[in-house]
C-alpha cells in the first residue's frame, strides 16, 4: 500500500467524476463514477493519449464484483451501506490477539454482550465466516469478530478482546 | 342531455387525435433509436406534417398542445438544472470562463450579423444569435456516451462549454424577454434590472439555501417527490414569467437548487414527464411553422449551417488545446460541438410566438433540423477523417524525402 499511484481527479460536469493514473507499466487507467452510480472503466490508447483503447460500462454489481477480483475489499462498502442504514451504529472488524485472555473462553464468559452492549455478529476464522455464534462459542486465538455497536462499546470491546 | 353527449364526443376526439400524435412521436422515437439519431428533428417533422399546410392538420387539440409545449420548455431548463450542482457551475466558471466567451462570441455572431444582413429587427437578429450560439446539451452528452467519449481528455473542455452556455442562457433569456416588451428604452432597463436582480438573487438564495430546501422536499414516497417538484418548478416558473424573468430561466435555477438525494430521485421521476412535454413542445414549434415557408430559407439555413458548424469546430478546437489535448482531440472537441437542438428551438420558439419575425421560425426549423442531424455524424466522423489526413501528410512528406535524395 505504501506505492500508492498518483491519482487525478477531474470533475465532467452533468456526468460525475473522472479518477485515473498511470501504472507501473505506463498504461493509463480512469474510472468514471456517474452520478446515477454507474462506473466507466478506461483504459487510454497509447496512439492518441487524450483518448480511450477502449471503455467498460459497469453496473453497481459490476464494480463490485471487479472490486472483489482485484482484492479491494467489499468491506468497506458494505459498512458504508449499514452505516447509513443504522445511524449511530458502527460495524468493526476486531482482530483477537493471541495473549488475549478471551482466547478459548465461550462467549458468553467473554463479557462483551454484558458489559459493552456490543452484539458479535459473526466470527471469521481461517477465512471461513462463522455467522451468528452462540453463547456457547468457543474463541481461539487469530479470530477475527465482526461487531456491531456504538462507538465507545465498540472502543472497549477491542480493550476486552485483546486484553491479556 | 344532448350538450352532455356532445361534450363526450368532443372529449373522445381530443383523445383520438392526442392519442395517434403521441402514438406517432413513439413510432419516431423508435426510427430515431434505431438509426442513434437524436428524435428531434424528427418531432419538428411531425409537427410541420400536422400543423397548418401540412399533410394532416389538426383541429381540436391545439389549445392542449400550447400549454403542454410551455410545461416541455419548463421541464427541459428544469432537468438541465438539475444536472448539475451549484458546485459544478462554480468550478466551471472558475475554469471556463474564456472558452466560454470565445464560444459565445464565435457562435452567437453569426446568427446576429445574418438577421442583421437580412434586415430584420434588432430583436429578431439577437434570437437568431441565440440559435446559433447554443449547443444542443442533450444531443452532445448522449453523443459523448454512446462513442464511448466521456473519459477522453478534450471532454471536460467540451462539457465546460456546455455549462457556461446554460449559466449564459440564464441571462440572455430575461434580456430577450425583455427586449420582446418592445418598451422604450428607460423603461426596458427597468425591467432588465429587475430581471437580472431577481436571477442574481434566486441564484444566490438557491447556493445558500439549496440543501436545505432538497431536506425538506425530499421523502421516501415516489408521489410526494413527483408531486411536491412538479408543483414547485411551476410556481417558480410562473412567478418567474409574471416578473418578465422568463418561465425556463426560474425552472431551470429550481433543478440548480436541489441537490443530492432528491435531486437524483426527481431526476428519474420528472424524466419521463420531460421526454413527454419536450417532445409535445418540438411538435408545436412544428405546428407553428408553415411547411411551404421552409424552401424558400433552406439555403439560408445550410449557409448558416456551413458558417456555424465551422465556428464551433473553432470554438472546440481552441478550448481543447488550452488544457493541452493534441491536434486529434482537439478536432473531436469542436465535432461534438457542432449539434444545435433544443435550446435553439426554445429560443426560436420565444420569437415565433412573440410573432417578431415570420422567417425565423422557418430558418429555425430548418437550420435546426440539419444541425440535428449533421452534428453527430460530424462527431462521429471526424476522428477517421484527421487520421486520413495525418496518414496522408505523412505519406506525402515520405514521397516529398524521397524525391530531394
Amino acid at each position: 500500500m505504501g506505492d500508492m499511484r498518483s491519482i487525478q481527479e477531474t470533475k465532467l460536469p452533468g456526468v460525475g467524476v473522472r479518477h485515473d493514473f498511470v501504472t507501473r507499466s505506463g498504461d493509463r487507467l480512469g474510472v468514471i463514477a456517474h452520478k446515477t452510480g454507474r462506473r466507466e472503466l478506461l483504459v487510454y490508447d497509447d496512439a492518441d493519449p487524450d483518448a480511450c483503447q477502449s471503455v467498460v460500462r459497469l453496473e453497481e454489481e459490476d464494480s463490485h464484483a471487479l472490486a472483489e477480483l482485484l482484492g479491494g475489499s467489499g468491506v468497506a462498502e458494505a459498512q458504508s451501506s449499514l452505516m447509513q442504514s443504522v445511524e449511530g451504529l458502527t460495524l468493526d472488524w476486531l482482530p483477537i490477539g493471541a495473549g488475549s485472555r478471551c482466547v478459548g473462553t465461550p462467549l458468553r464468559d467473554t463479557g462483551v454482550r454484558g458489559e459493552t452492549g456490543v452484539s458479535i455478529v459473526a466470527i471469521v476464522r481461517a477465512g471461513r465466516t462463522i455467522p451468528t455464534p452462540g453463547p456457547d462459542f468457543v474463541l481461539a486465538a487469530d479470530d477475527t469478530a465482526v461487531v456491531i455497536g456504538t462507538p465507545e462499546g465498540i472502543q472497549e470491546t477491542f480493550a476486552l478482546l485483546q486484553g491479556g | 342531455m344532448a350538450i352532455a353527449a356532445a361534450a363526450a364526443e368532443t372529449t373522445g376526439l381530443v383523445f383520438v387525435e392526442l392519442g395517434l400524435i403521441v402514438v406517432v412521436l413513439a413510432v419516431l422515437a423508435r426510427v430515431a433509436l434505431r438509426f442513434g439519431i437524436s428524435p428531434i428533428p424528427l418531432y419538428l417533422l411531425a409537427g410541420l406534417a400536422f400543423g397548418v399546410g401540412g399533410v394532416v392538420p389538426l383541429s381540436l387539440t391545439e389549445e392542449f398542445v400550447e400549454v403542454g409545449a410551455e410545461i416541455g420548455v419548463v421541464l427541459l431548463l428544469f432537468m438541465l438544472g438539475l444536472e448539475y450542482s451549484a458546485e459544478e457551475l462554480r468550478a466551471s466558471l472558475k475554469v471556463g470562463v474564456p472558452a466560454g466567451v470565445v464560444d459565445a462570441v464565435l457562435n452567437f455572431a453569426p446568427g446576429l450579423v445574418a438577421g442583421l444582413l437580412l434586415s430584420w429587427s434588432p430583436v429578431a437578429s439577437v434570437l437568431l444569435g441565440g440559435v446559433t450560439y447554443i449547443s444542443s446539451s442533450g444531443v452532445i452528452a448522449k453523443v459523448l456516451g454512446d462513442l464511448d467519449r466521456l473519459g477522453n481528455r478534450e471532454t471536460p473542455a467540451v462539457l465546460t462549454i456546455l455549462v457556461l452556455e446554460d449559466l449564459a442562457m440564464a441571462v440572455y433569456l430575461p434580456v430577450v424577454a425583455v427586449l420582446l416588451l418592445g418598451t422604450g428604452v428607460a423603461a426596458g432597463a427597468i425591467s432588465l434590472g429587475v430581471a437580472v436582480t431577481a436571477v442574481a438573487v434566486v441564484l444566490l438564495l438557491a447556493l445558500r439555501f439549496g440543501q436545505a430546501v432538497s431536506r425538506a422536499i425530499e421523502s421516501r414516497s415516489d408521489e410526494v417527490v413527483l408531486l411536491t417538484t412538479f408543483g414547485l418548478v411551476l410556481v417558480v416558473a410562473g412567478v418567474a414569467q409574471q416578473l418578465q424573468v422568463s418561465s425556463a430561466v426560474g425552472a431551470f435555477l429550481v433543478g440548480i437548487a436541489l441537490s443530492g438525494g432528491v435531486a437524483e430521485h426527481a431526476r428519474t421521476l420528472l424524466g419521463p414527464l420531460r421526454d413527454l412535454f419536450a417532445a409535445t413542445f418540438f411538435v408545436f414549434f412544428g405546428l407553428q411553422v408553415d411547411p411551404a415557408a421552409i424552401p424558400p430559407v433552406a439555403l439560408l439555413a445550410v449557409a448558416l449551417g456551413v458558417v456555424t458548424a465551422a465556428s464551433k469546430l473553432a470554438t472546440g478546437w481552441w478550448a481543447a488545446r488550452r488544457v493541452g489535448v493534441a491536434t486529434r482531440g482537439r478536432f473531436r472537441a469542436g465535432a461534438a460541438l457542432i449539434a444545435r437542438g433544443e435550446f435553439s428551438i426554445v429560443i426560436a420558439g420565444l420569437g415565433v410566438s412573440a410573432g417578431v419575425e415570420p422567417q425565423l421560425g422557418p430558418l429555425a426549423a430548418a437550420y435546426v433540423l440539419l444541425m440535428a442531424i449533421v452534428g453527430p455524424v460530424a462527431a462521429r466522423a471526424v476522428d477517421p477523417c484527421v487520421i486520413w489526413l495525418q496518414q496522408r501528410r505523412e505519406v506525402r512528406a515520405a514521397a516529398a524525402a524521397r524525391e530531394s535524395l
